[in-house]
């Protein structure tokens, strides 16, 4: 079957891949630049396109909080938000992640600290890919940097989710989130029933169905011992995540000197600046982490292992660049590049920066 | 030493005259003797059973002395960040309409820290039934002051008494959302006597019932006692909940139908 061509906003394309994946709730909060997303789903109508149930909560801590009820209850639940709003919810994600529940949710990222600015940063990496909440803890974290991967995610974002039973972030920024490209839409994935429910998700509070064990879904065993045993489990979770779920892309890598590492909005930015720098007959090329947490941490050692240098490009201070610096481990030089507080860098800085910090330096 | 006989014939299964519901599990409670919540805890079980909803049931459990009330009540539970319970159970009162979804919070949890979560639930009219334990103070940590310590009430926050020019007042949380569209049926109740037991397990059962008939939300609060944050023996706590709570909180139905009641 031939595939549905649209046009969308990036916020747009992960609401209605929100629909077309048999999402159950979505639970949000108006905060820009990422409203769109409840608002597509409303003017949507999800409830009459799949039975899908769209609420606006009265706050980001009562959104996640919604998530882990209908996660609880083996749905398919996703929120959205941006940077602040995404700080309110740190308490319920480290729950979450302590109970074992899956859920997708998505970060469209706006500069900090405090409100910051409603423009795109990319300063919420450590928040995500480190834990942001309380608790040794890791979030699956997709970086998507089309409004393609923001639909994709979508559906990836919940296979992994129910896969590792664990909450999924997609960090997106307000770039990603308010740019339009066109997007391949997906047949309609259905909701799954009680009873699909039950069959996969033995763990799920759905009612004690012919009088079967009552379940339980909590984060709490005030024992030490069962605590410690609890954390070693999710330990082992998180590095069988690493060896299974690493995603990147490269582009010019065969033959470069010197490497672009870049995620997002960053990483389309790198596409330009390597062409110019290419014009100007600088072999560079980029590596794209797709996933953030696992980050490709080999292919980066690999990579340090070929060229000159790695110029971390970054709309932060510096926060990506600290996972390079972990990779690298020496075998290169590396340097940081980035623009702060709203302020997309524009390719030819990019391309400054590589001369002036990696080549000149 | 008086002779202790051991009178085989009542544990005899034929002279049974009272049995605990299968609802609750054998694990000791972990409350206080005299503590309110174990009693209410069975109520709460009993109307469950009774009225066969035991495979549709999914409770919430909050942080506080109950925070364990998953150990102890037998039906699918979830475990509540603080004051979150009403937004998980909207979520799953949502997501399962057809299914029964309780929350089970103390004063700290709902009228504190989870005030705009109760507020909104309620505002939203949520098909849910919430159970408020209010006791006037924060139990598992230890005594602290609560929003609904009473004027004057010493704990280990207010040492001296609550000040309320320091400290503001007792907040009626349970007549705030009884003035909300969104609420059913909100009454105030007590189970330090028999017969407020009684009625306390009608009130629960109802709420339960109305929850079936998708009216909006029930709101059932059981006054109780504390007599370890007190500072008293159960006796002398539930005397000085009969003096102290009951005047500040009346007992007695609040909104019935949809309709405040009069002279409450």
């Amino acid at each position: 079957m031939e595939k549905e061509l649209r046009l969308m906003k990036g916020n747009e394309a992960f609401g209605e891949a929100a629909i077309r994946a048999g999402t159950d709730g979505y639970f949000g909060y108006p905060i820009t630049p990422q409203s769109e997303v409840m608002e597509y789903l409303m003017a949507e109508k999800p409830h009459e396109r799949t039975g899908m149930v769209v609420l606006q909560a009265e706050s980001e801590v009562a959104s996640i909080n919604m998530l882990y009820g209908g996660a609880g209850c083996g749905k398919k639940v996703m929120t959205s938000s941006s940077s602040p709003g995404i700080s309110l919810m740190q308490e319920g994600i480290s729950y979450m992640a302590g109970a074992e529940l899956p859920c997708v949710i998505l970060n469209v990222v706006r500069g900090g600290p405090g409100l910051g600015t409603i423009q795109p940063s990319q300063s919420d990496y450590f928040q995500s890919t480190k834990g942001g909440g309380h608790g040794d803890y890791r979030l699956i974290t997709l970086a998507p940097s089309s409004v393609q991967e923001m639909y994709d995610f979508v559906g990836l974002g919940f296979e992994m989710a129910f896969k590792y039973r664990t909450p999924v972030l997609v960090l997106s920024d307000g770039a990603i989130g308010q740019m339009m490209e066109k997007v391949e839409i997906d047949a309609q994935v259905p909701r799954l029933t009680e009873e699909e429910i039950r069959n996969n998700y033995p763990w799920a509070t759905t009612g004690r169905y012919k009088g079967r064990e009552r379940n339980i879904i909590t984060s709490l065993d005030l024992d030490p011992a069962r605590q410690e045993r609890h954390n070693e489990a999710l330990q082992r979770k998180y590095r069988e995540i690493e060896k299974n779920e690493i995603r990147f892309e490269k582009i010019g890598c065969d033959d470069a000197d010197y490497l672009f590492v870049a995620y997002g909005t960053s990483a389309r930015i790198c596409q330009k600046s390597m062409q110019l720098a290419r014009e100007k007959g600088i072999k560079v090329g980029i590596l794209r982490p797709i996933t953030l947490f696992p980050f490709p941490y080999a292919e980066v050692e690999k990579m340090a292992e070929k060229v000159k240098g790695i110029l971390s490009v970054e709309m932060s201070a510096g926060q990506m660049v600290e996972d390079i610096l972990l990779a690298v481990k020496g075998k290169t030089k590396v340097e940081h590049y980035g623009r702060m507080g709203g302020i997309i860098p524009a390719p030819g800085e990019v391309v400054d920066a590589l001369e002036q910090k990696l080549i000149k330096g | 030493m008086a002779e202790t006989t051991i009178k085989s014939e009542i544990i005899n299964p034929e002279n049974l005259v009272y049995k605990k519901t299968d609802l609750m599990t054998d694990k000791v409670l972990s409350y206080c003797p005299g503590c309110g919540h174990g009693t209410t805890h069975r109520i709460i079980m009993e109307v469950i059973e009774e009225m066969g909803l035991m495979e549709d049931t999914i409770g919430i459990a909050p942080v506080g002395c109950s925070v364990l009330a998953y150990e102890f009540m037998n039906v699918d539970m979830q475990q509540a960040a603080h004051g979150r319970a009403p937004a998980l159970a909207t979520a799953v009162k949502r997501l399962m309409p057809h299914k029964t979804v309780f929350t089970y919070q103390g004063d700290g949890d709902l009228a504190a820290i989870g005030t705009a979560e109760t507020i909104h639930a309620a505002n939203r009219g949520e098909n849910i039934t919430i159970v408020f334990i209010n006791n006037g103070i924060y139990g598992m940590t230890g005594g602290q002051m609560a929003p609904t310590t009473l004027p004057g009430m010493k704990s280990s926050t207010s040492p001296y008494g609550r000040d309320l020019g320091m400290m503001g007042h007792p907040l009626k949380i349970t007549e705030l959302v009884a003035q909300l569209p969104g609420t059913h049926y909100v009454t105030r109740q007590a189970v330090h006597t028999p017969a407020n037991v009684r009625k306390t397990k009608k009130a629960i059962r109802k709420a339960f019932e109305l929850q079936k008939q998708n009216v909006g939300m029930s709101f059932v609060e059981v006054v109780s006692n504390c007599n370890s944050g007190w500072k008293m023996t159960p006796v002398q706590a539930n005397h000085w909940m009969v003096e102290n709570m009951f005047p500040y909180y009346p007992l007695g139905d609040i909104k019935v139908d949809g309709e405040i009641v009069e002279n409450n």
